[in-house]
């Protein structure tokens, strides 16, 4: 009932903008201008979408432009809907658990359900409002966001709320809205309305976008995965819009000025279905290149760079060089050492966000600080009313933990203990087992709500302009936990709290070149970075140990034997001539 | 008896000792500082020349058991009793009272029966500790799958580690030992030139003026 009201308030929302504004044409952003600058897609087809009769139109909401797209590209819509890009769920095979974006809980904005406009504005997809449901195969707004036109029927049933533009529009002028849950911005633009990517919105043109169609470029990708979380690089801390252009130093194989790969050279596809899961790790890939020729739908170093990776050749402290470092392969995950740091070329990643210390007012008015600086002088927030106290980091040393691919999540389900932190996901394997490596992860530190009274984490309700329960909008944690819960079927005992939660981020992304990966004394020293680590040898991190210790007595002993011998020598001998032959 | 200078060190001796020491610096320094001691070479340097010194310190061990197994040169460091307990003696009392050194030198046995005792227990055990121990290590990747590979590397590398020192012990005593008597010098020139001052029979004197006048150096010289 109440996301009904959401929803409907927000289209009668828009109108009452757009007849208010008579649908100025916004000022395109500085983020467009990135976003057009295209990285290359698949070059070498045998389709010219220009020449398509079909594509010959002009669009008024996106489904319409997928209803054109279908008639030629008849699986397309069925390859997608059962997609994660789609569902938003995963069934981890594992460990057996439900997951994905329509069910799990996470340290930054929380949880879907009961946002939906908001957060399903990167569904792959058209107006799925409502997670309590699957993601509408029929798109319900008829002509994007304007209900008041009529509604189109989808060519031959099939499936038009799959968003085919997102993902292969090259005219790069393609966008989502914020909170249009998955449209895009379609003329007249409302006031205030921004993209997904956090820009001032525009109207985009469909039909430009329909006749540019191709293989996905990093953008296409970015816009969405680069702004997880709210904001750029505020998620993962390995991808952020620094990845649209990169250098080498940033990322040796997106760089444009070397490799330009796009996201899905690494991630290849087949049938919609992308290699590479955040959820189900292939944390050691073994297989390595495979046969020559050989069809590989993973997205790991190895596919491409094998398991022995390092030159063994040249001269003979060259090979061992080589041969050492490959020795490494099987317990050290390449990302360890060749991805130094994260959040790397100029755009910081959020490392703390505690939602205790949202709701403080100034007077009734949003408190805002901006205290972080990052790199480029941008000046990023550190408290806001809405969401409360955040901290950054740049080029951020990962943490560090044997991981077997395998990562657990503290479902809404479980009972946590509040007096320890809680971790949101838990990172499996450990030292000595078969397919576990030490792998680099961004450790988020979280302090989030969470149901007091059953203790188990909690949904909230925090977007939603229009209802007495969103806490960006009333900042009552009551009301949001409350209606969070109810949005997410949770049975809720109406008691709140917030508790400190750990969430684990595997990094694999901006790789750095080969002259920039770890130095050996990075680990291999006292302090070093897998300090943490223990239970295996490793050498030089602990001169001190008990044989070292005990060799070092040794020749402490020796030497003062010698010592005390020589002295003697000196003092007792009455003359020389002794000889020792 | 008369004692002469005789070439008792080979040139395959001398380069193998010289090299020995060159290698088991070399090792010893990089060990140390692979252990986490100093960083006066970085670890990867370190690594390299750890391995490659202790590849060929192992190829010139093979080289040198050939050597003493086939000039029979094995027999001066086959231990004994005879004349141990005077050494001792001497080291522990008479080296402080001005005496003499009880061991004369002869062309079988060049070496003192302690130093033979000690020079056995590093070829026998000792070194045999240091590159089991190390090519153990180097080959892990071979044997990790075994159950507890983990548990047994901890031992392998922490016995590797104490041999280490051990060697650097011996070094020590090596060297101190080389001050005694007729001081450093004279007592590193032998294993240069090869030349000793050795007590021989003047049967021995006779066969090498006869048949090996090479290894006698004239009695002016």
């Amino acid at each position: 009932m109440m996301i009904d009201t959401t929803r409907n308030g927000l289209a009668g929302l828009c109108i009452l903008l757009a007849s208010a504004f008579g649908a100025p044409a916004q000022e395109q952003s500085t983020a467009q201008s990135i976003v057009a600058a295209t990285s290359p897609a698949g070059t070498g087809s045998t389709a010219d979408h220009t020449k398509f009769p079909i594509l010959q139109r002009e669009f008024t909401s996106g489904p319409e432009v997928t209803a054109a797209c279908l008639t030629c590209h008849t699986e397309a819509d069925d390859q997608m809907m059962h997609s994660i890009h789609f569902k938003w769920e995963f069934d981890n095979p594992r460990t057996g658990q439900h997951l994905g974006k329509s069910v799990v809980v996470n340290s930054f904005c929380g949880n879907v359900a009961g946002n939906e406009p908001r957060c399903t504005s990167c569904h792959a997809g058209y107006g799925w409002d409502d997670m309590s449901q699957p993601p509408p195969r029929q798109s319900t707004v008829g002509t994007g966001w304007d209900i008041t036109l009529p509604r189109p029927t989808p060519a031959s049933g099939q499936n038009n709320a799959v968003d085919c533009l997102a993902c292969h529009d090259r005219s790069g002028q393609y966008t989502k809205a914020a909170t249009l849950s998955g449209h895009p911005p379609m003329s007249p633009v409302p006031e205030g309305l921004k993209t997904i990517t956090g820009a001032d919105a525009w109207a985009v043109d469909l039909k430009q976008a329909a006749q540019s169609v191709g293989m996905p470029g990093r953008e296409n990708c970015g816009n969405c995965h680069f702004y997880g979380g709210g904001g750029d690089n505020v998620k993962h801390g390995d991808l952020s819009s620094a990845l649209y252009n990169p250098t080498k130093e940033v990322d040796v194989h997106m760089a444009t000025d070397g490799l330009n790969f796009t996201c899905s050279t690494c991630h290849v596809t087949d049938k919609h279905t992308w290699a590479g899961s955040r959820y189900d790790v292939l944390a050691s890939d073994p297989h390595g290149t495979g046969k020559p020729g050989e069809r590989r739908d993973v997205a790991t170093c190895e596919s491409c760079h094998g398991n022995e990776p390092h030159p063994v050749g040249g001269n003979p402290l060259l090979v061992a060089k080589g041969l050492k470092l490959n020795d490494h392969t099987n317990k050290i995950a390449c990302q360890t050492c060749h991805i130094p740091e994260f959040a790397r070329g100029g755009v910081a990643t959020k490392t703390l966000w505690d939602w205790s210390t949202a709701g403080q007012l100034d007077d009734g008015k949003m408190i805002k600080r901006h205290e972080y600086t990052q790199s480029d002088g941008k000046e990023l927030h550190t408290y806001l009313s809405t969401k409360g106290d955040f901290d950054w980091g740049e080029n951020v040393v990962p943490f560090y933990s044997w991981f077997n691919g395998q990562i657990e999540y503290t479902l809404a389900d479980a009972i946590i203990d509040p007096s320890q932190t809680v971790e949101i996901n838990r990172i499996g394997g450990v030292q000595g087992e078969e397919g576990a490596r030490i792998w680099p992860f961004k450790r988020m530190i979280g302090r989030q709500a969470y149901d007091s009274g059953n203790n188990k984490l909690a949904y909230s309700h925090v977007w939603g302009p229009e209802t007495d329960t969103a806490f960006w909008t009333n900042f009552d944690w009551a009301k949001a936990v409350e209606a969070g819960m109810k949005a997410a079927g949770q049975e809720y005992s109406g008691e709140y709290g917030f508790v400190d939660t750990h969430m684990y981020w595997p990094i694999t992304h901006m790789v750095a070149p080969a002259t920039e990966a770890l130095d050996c004394k990075s680990c291999h020293a006292k302090d070093g970075r897998l300090e943490g680590l223990t239970g295996f040898y490793m050498p030089g991190r602990d001169p001190f140990s008990y044989a070292g210790m005990l060799g070092m007595l040794m020749v402490a002993g020796t030497l003062f034997g010698v010592i005390g011998h020589a002295l003697l020598r000196k003092f007792v001998k009455k003359s020389g001539g002794a000889s020792h032959e | 008896m008369s004692k002469r200078q005789v070439k008792v060190y080979p040139r395959f001796e001398r380069l193998w000792h010289w090299s020995q020491v060159l290698l088991i610096m070399a090792l010893l320094f990089t060990g140390l500082g692979l252990n986490g001691l100093h960083g006066v070479i970085p670890f990867g340097p370190a690594v390299m020349i750890h391995t490659i010194a202790a590849l060929a310190l192992l190829a010139l061990w093979v080289f040198a058991t050939f050597w003493l197994f086939t000039t029979g040169t094995w027999r001066q460091f086959v231990p004994t009793l005879d004349g141990l307990v005077e050494v001792i003696k001497f080291y522990g009392w008479g080296v402080f009272h001005g005496e003499q050194h009880p061991h004369k030198k002869v062309i079988w046995r060049k070496h003192n029966p302690l130093q033979v005792l000690a020079y056995f227990g590093l070829k026998m055990a000792i070194f045999p500790l240091v590159w089991s121990t190390g090519i153990l290590y180097m080959t892990y990747n071979f044997w990790e799958h075994l159950p507890n590979a983990g548990f047994y590397m901890n031992i392998i590398a922490n016995l590797h580690l104490l041999a280490g020192y051990i060697v650097a012990a011996f070094i020590i005593v090596h060297l101190y030992l080389l001050t005694i008597g007729s001081g450093f010098r004279a007592h590193v020139k032998p294993m240069i030139t090869g030349y000793e001052d050795i007590n021989l029979t003047p049967e021995q004197e006779a066969y090498l003026e006869e048949s090996e006048p090479w290894r006698l150096k004239s009695k002016e010289g």
